[in-house]
């Protein structure tokens, strides 16, 4: 295990940030701790680097307890949100700190620094800038010239906070699956903060859920969207429609096809799992009220009266040609057939 | 076809300015410099090189920079304790320090005499554990000049260190930086063209300085004599042409050495990307 956090716990005065936190991340991973604003993310990932304290509990790197270590003893690689870059160094230097400031004995000569800070601009694609200001750089430039600057330490970890927070959707894009690749090449365990699930989803190799403190759920993307762990988990990652057995919705549920489960009355239900056909007969309750086009996908918005009279939205998605196929358009009546359901309590 | 603006009101606002440094600054000075020309070169040059015009001069100017460079140093230092750490009685110390803009300058020189004088309350110490004597010596030239220089400095310090990002400060530490490192090589760049504001400014004001310096100089010819009390002299004695001959001359080096300053600070901004 490359980081271990052993009951992390952690008080801003009455508010609790962190709550009797264990966490395990195995070498190598790329893992990101996700969850709302206020959930304690970023003062978990500034625990594991040593900016914060926590008031209980250990912190371990790479079997070690680090947890009386300050910062600098680490050996932690931090990307700040802001980037932090020293306004008053040009690019180069900016890289070079780290390696400058070693002691006598540790440092390398200007020649080695010279070399290493070019290998690492290139390694960023921004050799090119080694003579900029930070003021003279773009959002993502700026990241990755804070990237390259962390990395010349060679970190054992690399801890990154909200590392696409401050950036354009474009660039972020690009950004995220640089990112993922630059992790393949490096292969040194990081994590990052993140409030954004399809971000986490799409970097990640290995997803933190984080609320109100706690954990809750570690896993996979693919394990933490495919078998959320609890209501909170399901509702934060992706898109879900939420169903109450014991109301009004439990008709029209149980038309649907979806089995009564033995346990729960609370039916999460992913957009994909909905299946919809062009209504034969007069039953059908739902109806096309609107459908956006999202790309490869389309969501389509229905709303389903119920036994009261009052109406449920539902989305579906499903891929293009297969709504095009159903030949259906807006005030439509169809018939909804569910094929999967999480229930919870 | 006229210039536009962007913002209206160049024409009124740039013939406010005019006329404002015209009526309040430069016909003053011309004044001054006509004066002056109604000496002969020889005698202009008579005046200034009278041995105890350039010891004023030299008193003047050597005290003023030390008094600068003491208060860019304490200056900083309680800038940075005003801006970083929390304590109690914070908002009143950070009232206190602007009292030396507001105190007469002669209170200030005489109270600052009386406790810097042989028998006054520090000076008494003073002299017992070191045997140095403050008042009516040049030192205490050099305390009142930093008494009426140190809000400067401090006042100048304040708003940078206050927008200072002290992520960047977390940044050195991650990178291995220790506190020293961290100070020299991260916020020390970014406060010292602040910092050289605040003694240019506190140099400026000390080099004028004539209220709280003279009662605690001891105002001896070519020792403790600073260059605006000679001035007052030769008022005194209806030699207005020396006065302004020497005042002349003092405003002359003084905006060399705020040039000399300014030029400094342009190229650490320059050095620093920061222009």
């Amino acid at each position: 295990m490359s980081i271990i956090l052993n009951n992390i716990s952690k008080q801003f005065g009455d508010f609790t940030a962190l709550a009797n936190i264990n966490l395990d991340i195995p070498e190598g991973e790329l893992v990101a701790l996700l969850g709302p604003s206020g959930c304690g993310k970023t003062t978990l990932l500034r625990i594991i680097a040593g900016l914060e304290h926590a008031d209980r509990g250990q912190v371990f790197l790479k079997g070690n307890e680090v947890t009386d270590q300050p910062v600098k003893k680490r050996q932690i690689g931090f990307v700040f949100q802001h980037y932090a870059l020293f306004r008053h160094m040009t690019v180069f230097d900016n890289i070079a700190f780290g390696l400058r400031v070693k002691p006598k004995k540790e440092r390398p000569n200007e020649t080695e620094i010279k070399k290493k800070v070019h290998a690492l601009l290139n390694l960023v694609q921004l050799d090119w800038l080694a003579g900029r200001f930070p003021e003279q750089l773009s959002g993502g430039q700026r990241q990755r010239i804070a990237l390259a600057r962390a990395l010349a330490v060679e970190p054992s970890v690399l801890l990154l906070d909200e590392p696409f927070g401050a950036l354009d959707a474009s660039v972020r894009k690009d950004l995220r699956l640089w990112l993922r690749h630059l992790h393949h090449e490096l292969n040194v365990t990081s994590i990052f903060v993140t409030h954004d699930q399809e971000e986490a989803m799409e970097v990640a190799s290995q997803i933190v859920v984080l609320n109100k403190g706690h954990v809750e759920q570690q896993g996979s993307p693919s394990d933490i969207y495919d078998h959320p762990a609890n209501a909170f988990v399901s509702r934060f990652i992706g898109h879900t429609n939420v169903f109450e057995l014991g109301q009004q919705d439990t008709f029209w549920l149980k038309n649907s096809g979806l089995p009564t489960p033995e346990t729960g009355k609370v039916a999460h239900v992913r957009p994909h799992n909905i299946e919809l056909e062009k209504a034969t007969d007069e039953g059908a309750q739902a109806i096309l009220k609107d459908w956006q086009h999202l790309g490869a996908l389309i969501r389509v918005e229905l709303h389903n009266k119920d036994a009261d009279g009052g109406a449920v939205t539902l989305f579906a998605e499903m891929p293009n040609e297969q709504f095009k196929a159903l030949q259906i358009d807006k005030g439509d009546r169809v018939a909804v057939r569910i094929r999967h359901a999480h229930w919870f309590h | 076809m006229p210039q536009s603006h962007i913002m209206p009101g160049f024409r009124p606002a740039i013939s406010f300015t005019l006329v404002y440094l015209s009526l309040i600054v430069l016909i003053p000075l011309s004044a001054m410099l006509l004066k002056t020309f109604q000496l002969s070169w020889d005698e202009f040059w008579a005046i200034l090189t009278n041995a105890r015009v350039i010891a004023s001069f030299r008193v003047t100017f050597v005290s003023a920079l030390s008094a600068a460079a003491v208060a860019g140093i304490f200056g900083f230092i309680i800038a940075w304790t005003l801006v970083r750490y929390p304590f109690p009685g914070k908002r009143l110390l950070d009232a206190l320090i602007d009292l030396p803009f507001a105190l007469p300058t002669a209170v200030a020189g005489i109270v600052l005499a009386t406790i810097y004088q042989p028998n006054g309350v520090i000076g008494k110490l003073v002299l017992a554990v070191f045997g140095v004597q403050i008042a009516y010596k040049p030192l205490g030239i050099v305390f009142a000049m930093i008494f009426i220089g140190l809000p400067f400095v401090v006042r100048t310090i304040e708003p940078v260190l206050q927008e200072f990002d002290t992520a960047m400060e977390e940044a050195a530490a991650s990178l291995g930086a220790n506190r020293l490192q961290t100070f020299i090589k991260v916020i020390l760049p970014n406060i010292l063209p602040a910092t050289l504001t605040g003694f240019a400014l506190a140099f400026a004001r000390a080099v004028g300085e004539y209220g709280s310096v003279i009662f605690i100089a001891g105002n001896m010819p070519y020792i403790s004599e600073i260059v605006p009390l000679l001035i007052i002299t030769k008022l005194e004695q209806y030699d207005y042409a020396g006065a302004t001959a020497i005042g002349l001359v003092m405003l002359i080096l003084s905006f060399i050495l705020l040039l000399l300053i300014n030029l400094l600070q342009g190229w650490l901004r320059r050095r620093n990307g920061q222009l």
